[in-house]
């Protein structure tokens, strides 16, 4: 059987057909409000305050959009989705349109009684974030106490409700000597599957890239150690292993591919091909607002500006890996070598590849890595009735 | 994945009665014209044996008749179609999918 990941080619077919082809998931960021403050956050730098957040019926407009396109997977995230006190009323609209819901979670704002809500609502599985399982270091990541024990607590109700339950973590230099303790955690906690989560630099990890960045032998030692586990715990917990694409020699297919398979809402309803393509210059995003999900998944400009293959240059054009990883991540080419149009950094064959793993290089080898910025909103923007 | 997951491997033999966990679903898309299995965070397209196959795996039926069936339908010889059955399970039991 194979796995459709996350979709397989359709970009070069006639819109028609791809009309029946819709991405696989959806990304929801329903709030970028969130109690952690974690220093590799996948949110954006300038984040969507709460009175721009979409409402609840727009929400709910999305998630039956979603369903009519035919996108077969609802993320629900943030920052932290629990935050929104409308999460019931979201997830009721999403399963009854036949989506497969899942809750991706930091777990220190949810209670028992909503998580016995939300399944009963239909929410098919629930994934799990931590920090590190030493308490002290968790703090310190997060900027959030007692968390790993609400945690705890969290595993064991999505256990008692009888719903699969996914471990994810987050690897960066801070944790990573930690990663057999942190597998055993998930073990534990009867975690049927756990994402070791290699940190992608973009947005706040990106900011704090030299704070983060692990050795190449740290890197190397952990891929050895999740090999080890995944086969120790065959049939008991299933391994999503996100390598650092740094120390790579090609790189990711990112999103399997621009506009390909995955599509993603910001709290404001502003439709992206990924989390961090806002980053990107010469994008025009479309709102939920004011167009047609259908319609901006197919002709929306940001999901056709890199979508398929004719955008690329040298020495993604004509490469055999073109259709392979798609050149990569557009948002890293442009951070990294200032046009997103050029191969990501991460391969080989770019030009600026050396320059890439050196910076990854010297900044994980400093003994003393600079203090986090933690993710925070800009006080400076804050509206005067916050 | 819940207090009664067994956290040891289950081997699929032929007495087993594997199902779907309710997490998992199988699913026809009209809209793309095909199967689909929904599992946490991955879309499988199962092939037409898997999926007469899938459809038989109510915790009812044994591996072994769920076989038997198949051999039927498909008039081939009952030994080669249950090696093959139990192979799939098995790994379809290490991806999470079913449960026996």
């Amino acid at each position: 059987m194979n796995e459709v990941a996350p979709m397989e080619q359709f970009s070069e077919k006639p819109l028609v057909e791809a009309c029946a082809r819709a991405p696989v998931g959806l990304l929801a960021e329903l709030t970028h409000r969130c109690p952690l403050q974690c220093p590799y956050c996948s949110n954006p730098l300038e984040l969507d305050r709460v009175n721009t957040e979409l409402t609840t019926e727009q929400w709910q407009d999305v998630m039956r959009q979603a369903a009519d396109l035919g996108i077969l997977q609802i993320h629900l995230s943030g920052g932290e989705p629990t935050v929104r006190k409308d999460l019931e009323d979201i997830v009721e609209v999403a399963a009854k349109a036949g989506l497969y819901t899942n809750l991706i979670t930091a777990g220190v704002t949810l209670t028992r009684d909503r998580l016995k809500r939300l399944k009963e609502l239909g929410l098919d599985h629930v994934q799990l974030s931590i920090q590190d399982v030493d308490e002290a270091n968790a703090e310190k990541i997060s900027a959030y106490k007692n968390g790993l024990e609400k945690k705890r607590e969290v595993g064991k109700w999505v256990r008692e409700f009888d719903m699969p339950l996914t471990i994810n973590a987050p690897i960066h230099r801070h944790n990573i000597e930690n990663l057999p303790n942190i597998i055993n955690f998930a073990v534990e906690m009867g975690a049927g599957r756990i994402e070791v989560a290699n940190i992608q630099y973009y947005a706040w990890a990106l900011k704090n890239r030299a704070s983060l960045m692990p050795t190449r032998a740290q890197v190397l030692k952990s891929a050895e150690i999740v090999e080890e586990a995944k086969e120790r715990l065959k049939g008991i917990m299933v391994f999503d292993f996100v390598v650092p694409d740094y120390y790579a020699k090609t790189p990711k297919p990112c999103m399997g591919g621009w506009g390909r398979g995955v599509m993603n809402v910001t709290p404001q309803g502003r439709v992206l091909p990924c989390h961090a393509s806002e980053s990107v210059p010469g994008l025009e995003f479309d709102n939920v607002k004011d167009r047609r999900l259908a319609d901006i998944w197919l002709n929306g400009q940001a999901f056709q500006k890199y979508r398929g293959t004719s955008w690329m240059k040298e020495p993604c054009r004509g490469c055999p890996r073109a259709e392979i990883d798609f050149g990569g991540c557009r948002c890293q080419a442009m951070a990294f070598t200032g046009d997103p149009a050029n191969t990501d950094p991460a391969c080989k064959l770019s030009p600026h590849h050396l320059a890439f793993v050196a910076a990854a290089e010297a900044e994980s080898g400093v003994a003393n890595p600079p203090p986090f910025i933690y993710r925070r909103m800009s006080p400076a923007k804050a509206p005067a009735a916050e | 994945m819940n207090a009664e997951t067994p956290r040891t491997r289950v081997i699929i033999v032929p007495a087993s009665k594997p199902a779907l966990p309710p997490h998992i679903k199988l699913r026809h898309d009209p809209g793309r014209g095909r199967w689909h299995v929904l599992a946490p965070e991955r879309v499988f397209e199962p092939d037409p044996i898997a999926i007469e196959i899938l459809k038989r795996c109510d915790g009812v039926n044994s591996v072994e008749e769920i076989a038997s069936e198949l051999a039927k339908d498909y008039n081939a010889p009952l030994q080669e179609i249950l090696a093959d059955t139990i192979s799939m399970l098995q790994e379809l039991s290490d991806k999470g999918v079913i449960k026996a």
